[in-house]
């Protein structure tokens, strides 16, 4: 696997978070390039740039410096209007604490999507795809984290995307809807092929992965090829 | 957009009881609008086509006798379409149920029958048979006061002699679509009739054989009535004319006139304050669920929602409320609307009703009602437009609470940590406290704008019948007499002391500004009929020139020391250049005065009297008026204590509804202000009032950092909102002052103590109801809920 195109490269990516009394350098020049179904894990310890550059490559941020292509598309050159068209038609969003609307249930939540999605799936399939079948018409508050979670990436899949963001979609969680969020995430990849970048800093996560690409202080540090992966549920947690 | 939709429905549903108070708070502002509007468009429609298909007329005139051959030359005028002659006079009535006497207006109707101008509605029975002297037709009014049905009889004094009439018929004319009597203040159908009566035999009665003493003209369209009014005051001045005018001295139409400008003031001035405090509701309602919702946002905004939608989303929610509150304003409206216009056709003697809701007056609020919504959500959304949505996602930074002087000085007089609570709340949401102060004020300041109405009332009460005139009963002369009448008078049955009066009409000018009006000579120091300064205490009149109320002074722009023109309008008919030597305070009715001796040396003609002021002995009151009845020198009668008490009864009925209006209006802002302040209070800080709670705070305390937040903000907007009210009661005052009435500016301290009493209520109710929710809420929930 990875062998297909390219679907991201990020060239000398800078970011730097000015909040008027203090610089922060969170991106310190990341070079970095992202196949066709890959399945790619960021690690790093907290603070070291991760969810900066994640955001990036969803659009939901600009780097201060360098560029960001999506397939031959310059995303630092495009305009608000233009990103929010990229995010809508391209990107599949999975954050830690989930970011349900909780008066919409878990297929309003998933339709929200849908609704304005190019070529989607039915939400019901999308549930479906991360065992939530039984779970339709539950509200947020009626539902485990585990399940929440499962609702985010339901709704992340929904539009069939081309990337999967997932900024720690396991921190919350405890092992075993941890595991049960991971095989979703797994399954999905597999069987959709879009390509995805989980961010974690539990090390053994690392082992589900294609490829391991670690940051740290705002740089790509190492990257390592995992030459067999491990299914989620033999993780130590 | 359907989830978004779902999502719309559901916010709705969870705030109704939020939205319903802002949608409250608008809809009063609506239904002012629609009624006040709607109110005004009927009655100008009615007017207008009353007075077109009744033909009431453009110019009125008077004279003691005038032939009816002038009548030939009158319609040769240029721009007069059509010229009536007739015969008017004032007559004193025998009514068999009054002790009292009453008094009539009695009018002549043409020989041909039905009169070209003024064209009565004949609502029951007929017109008089021109052959039969003893017929005549009364108005509708003054026959179901006196249960007159046609075939009744009662009896007059005409010209000296009692003679006994029967009614033909009930009657309704445009001339009298207000029926007032002389020196009345308000209509009493009791006291005060229209009687109309064959020509021959008003020309029979009154000694005015082939002549005529009132005129009424029709103009062509468009006709100027000005040189029409000189030109009738020059072919009457031989004939004893006194002063010609157009409409805008007519006092029914002047009536009907100021109670339009009145209905516009009201459309005018209370809208914008529901509206205003709605916005701010909306404001602040809005922005904290944008707030609340700042991940949400942030959500769609990274799965591909545009600004657009979002923005869309929001503004959405807000003209759900504005159309709830545009709904509701407009249902309360056409109730209050019809039964209001239908109060006033009551008012107003119109023989039916042009009911125009005013579709106009329904559009604009509509628009505006939404509008208000959507300005007020404005802030809110565009904030939520602009958050980043890498930022939005991320958790707010926690409210910086900073240690400033009002904790250095909390700690220093000993402040308990809830009370600390309290004000650090209000100085981390000023824009909150502040919305929740002014809504208050606003409210408060509407209430003192509506309730000074009464003390106003009081001060006019106090002026007119305390002050100003002590007699128990004016008696008006048929004709001017020589001033022995005064001590003859006193041999009237119980007549303990008389003064005279007299009065005449004047046309007074200055500059190009001139008006016909009533001059009335009195002696300098009247014991019991005085005039008022400015002040409002009574005053002696200065023994020379004229003394011009603070209305009539300003409609002439004139001034202490400055020289007005005076025509006298009786004999000798001179024009005398006089300087003005005081102004006075008179809220109801116009006219100047002149200290007696000044005036008659003026004119070089004995002193004369056309008025007795009396004081009598309340037990030869019945004698008295017995007297009066058969007395022929009379021309009418006011008893000055049944005046009165026909005048605090029409206010009590009149004004009490208007209280519980304006109570009810003024009390549902405050309402609407701290529910919602305090329902946002409870939603932000329910974990920490939680948390209290498991400190072992019970939860009256906890109940107190709540409660206590808003009614110290209430309380703090009450001052604020007594300034705000009296800058309201001054603009009420210039409003709803007309040339009849001029409101005084009177606040008392009640009234102040009332406005307040009713916010606090409100305050404390709406707190309390918010109060309830805190009570009911678990703490384990509270903690857990991570809001
Ligand atoms: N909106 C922001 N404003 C200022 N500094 C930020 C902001 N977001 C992140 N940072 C800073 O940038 C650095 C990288 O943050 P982040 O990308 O969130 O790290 P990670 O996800 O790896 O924990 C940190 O030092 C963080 O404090
Ligand atoms: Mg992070």
């Amino acid at each position: 696997m990875g062998a297909g195109g390219v679907v991201f490269r990020a060239e000398r990516v800078t970011k730097v978070y000015d909040t008027g009394a203090v610089k922060v350098q969170a991106l310190r020049g990341v070079d970095l390039a992202l196949r066709e179904g890959e399945f790619v894990v960021l690690l790093g310890a907290s603070g070291s740039g991760k969810s900066t550059l994640l955001n990036i490559l969803g659009g939901l941020d600009r780097p201060t410096g360098g560029r960001v292509f999506f397939r031959d598309r310059d995303l630092t050159r495009a305009s608000d209007a233009e990103l929010t068209r990229y995010r809508r038609d391209h990107v599949g969003f999975v954050f830690q604490f989930y970011n349900l609307v909780p008066s919409l249930t878990a297929r309003e939540n998933v339709a929200l999507v849908t609704e304005i999605a190019r070529a989607p799936m039915p939400p019901e399939e999308a549930l479906e795809r991360v065992g939530l079948a039984h779970r339709l018409d539950h509200f947020p508050a009626e539902l485990s984290g585990g399940e929440q979670q499962r609702v985010a990436i339901a709704r992340a899949i929904a539009k069939r995307p081309e990337v999967l963001l997932c900024d720690e979609p396991t921190g919350a969680l405890d092992r075993t809807t941890g595991v049960q969020v991971l095989e979703a995430l797994v399954a999905v990849n597999r069987d959709l092929g879009a390509a995805t970048v989980i961010i974690t800093h539990n090390q053994a996560t690392q082992r589900i992965a294609h490829r391991v690409i670690l940051i740290a202080d705002g740089r790509v540090l190492r990257e390592t090829l995992n030459e067999t992966r491990v299914p989620p549920s033999e993780v130590d947690w | 957009m359907r989830a978004l939709d779902a999502k719309l429905l559901r916010d709705l549903r969870r705030l109704w009881a939020q939205a319903l108070a802002i949608a409250v708070v608008l809809a009063s502002g609506v239904m002012v609008l629609v009624v006040a509007h709607g109110a005004q468009r009927s009655l100008v429609e009615t007017r207008a086509a009353y007075y077109e298909r009744n033909r009431f007329p453009d110019v009125f005139a008077s004279a003691t006798r005038a032939p009816e051959t002038l009548l030939a030359e009158i319609a040769a005028l240029a721009g007069v379409a059509q010229v009536e002659g007739r015969i008017a006079a004032r007559v004193i009535l025998d009514m068999p149920d009054m002790l009292e006497p009453a008094m009539a207006q009695v009018v002549s109707l043409p020989a041909s029958g039905t009169p070209v101008l003024n064209l009565p509605v004949v609502r029951s029975g007929r017109l008089p048979d021109p052959l039969r002297p003893e017929e005549v037709a009364v108005n509708e009014g003054f026959a179901r006061a006196h249960g007159l049905v046609p075939g009744a009889e009662f009896r007059a004094i005409l010209n000296g002699q009692v003679r006994s009439l029967t009614v033909t018929g009930l009657l309704l004319a445009p001339e009298f679509i207000y029926v007032i009597g002389p020196d009345t203040m308000m209509p009493d159908d009791r006291r005060f009739g229209v009687i109309w009566m064959g020509a021959a035999a008003a020309a029979a009665v009154f000694d005015l054989d082939g002549a005529f003493n009132d005129l009424a003209l029709r103009l062509v369209a468009g006709a100027d009535p000005a040189p029409v009014v000189a030109a009738l005051d020059r072919l009457l001045a031989p004939f004893g004319g006194t002063g010609a005018y157009g409409r805008d001295r007519h006092i029914g139409y002047v009536f009907l006139a100021s109670e339009l400008e009145q209905l516009e003031a009201m459309a005018a001035i209370l809208p914008p304050v529901f509206f205003v405090v709605a916005a701010f509701l909306v404001n602040m309602v809005l922005g904290r669920l944008i707030a609340l919702e700042r991940q949400q946002i942030g959500l769609m905004k990274a799965v591909g929602y545009g600004t657009g939608a979002i923005a869309g989303h929001y503004l959405k929610l807000a003209t759900g409320i504005g159309i709830l509150g545009v709904a509701l304003g407009w249902a309360a409206g056409a109730v209050l609307g019809q039964g209001m216009t239908a109060l006033y056709a009551r008012f107003f003697n119109f023989p039916w009703l042009i009911f125009t809701p005013g579709v106009a007056a329904f559009a604009l609020s509509g628009v505006v009602g939404v509008a208000t919504a959507v300005v007020g959500a404005l802030r809110g959304v565009r904030g939520a437009v602009r958050l980043a949505p890498a930022v939005a996602m991320s958790p707010p930074a926690p409210p910086a609470f900073r240690r400033g002087l009002l904790d250095r000085i909390g700690a220093a007089v000993g402040l308990r940590q809830t009370t600390m609570m309290i004000l650090r709340s209000i100085t981390r949401w000023p824009g909150r406290a502040a919305v929740t102060l002014f809504g208050v004020a606003a409210s408060v300041s509407m209430l003192v704008a509506s309730l000074f109405s009464f003390d106003a009332m009081d001060a006019m009460v106090e002026e007119v019948f305390v002050l100003g005139n002590r007699q128990q009963i004016t008696l008006a002369l048929a004709q001017s007499r020589p001033r022995a009448a005064v001590e003859e008078a006193l041999a009237l049955p119980g007549v303990l002391a008389v003064e005279g009066a007299w009065g005449a009409p004047v046309r007074i000018a200055r500059g190009t500004r001139s008006r016909l009006i009533a001059i009335e000579a009195r002696p300098e120091t009247g014991s019991f009929v005085r005039v008022l300064d400015v002040a409002g205490r009574p005053v002696a009149l200065p023994p020379a020139g004229v003394v011009l109320t603070e209305g009539i002074a300003a409609e002439l722009d004139v001034g202490p020391g400055e020289l007005i023109e005076v025509a006298f309008l009786v004999p000798p008919r001179e024009t005398h250049a006089l300087p003005v030597t005081g102004i006075i305070r008179q809220s109801l009715g116009q006219q100047i005065y002149m200290a007696e001796d000044a005036l008659f040396a003026l004119l070089r003609i004995a002193p004369q009297v056309n008025r007795l002021n009396l004081l009598v002995d309340p037990a030869a009151l019945p004698t008295l008026h017995a007297q009066v009845k058969v007395t022929p020198a009379l021309g009418g009668i006011s008893i000055w204590g049944e005046l009165r008490a026909q005048f605090d009864a029409t206010l009590e009925e009149n004004l009490t509804m208007m209280l519980l209006i304006y109570v009810t209006l003024g009390g549902l802002i405050t309402l609407g202000v701290v529910y919602n302040a305090a329902r946002i209070q409870l939603a932000e800080r329910s974990h920490e009032l939680a948390s209290l709670r498991v400190l072992g705070f019970s939860r009256g305390e906890v109940g107190f950092v709540l409660v206590g937040e808003m009614m110290l903000l209430a309380t703090a907007a009450i001052p604020l909102g007594w300034l705000i009210g009296i800058g309201f009661a001054s603009m009420v005052v210039a409003g709803f002052s007309t040339e009849m009435v001029t409101i005084p500016l009177v606040i008392l301290p009640h009234t102040y103590a009332t406005a307040a009493l009713v916010a606090f209520l409100a305050a404390l109710a709406a707190a309390l109801m918010v109060r309830r929710r805190l009570d009911s809420t678990d703490i384990a929930m509270a903690l857990k809920a991570r809001e």
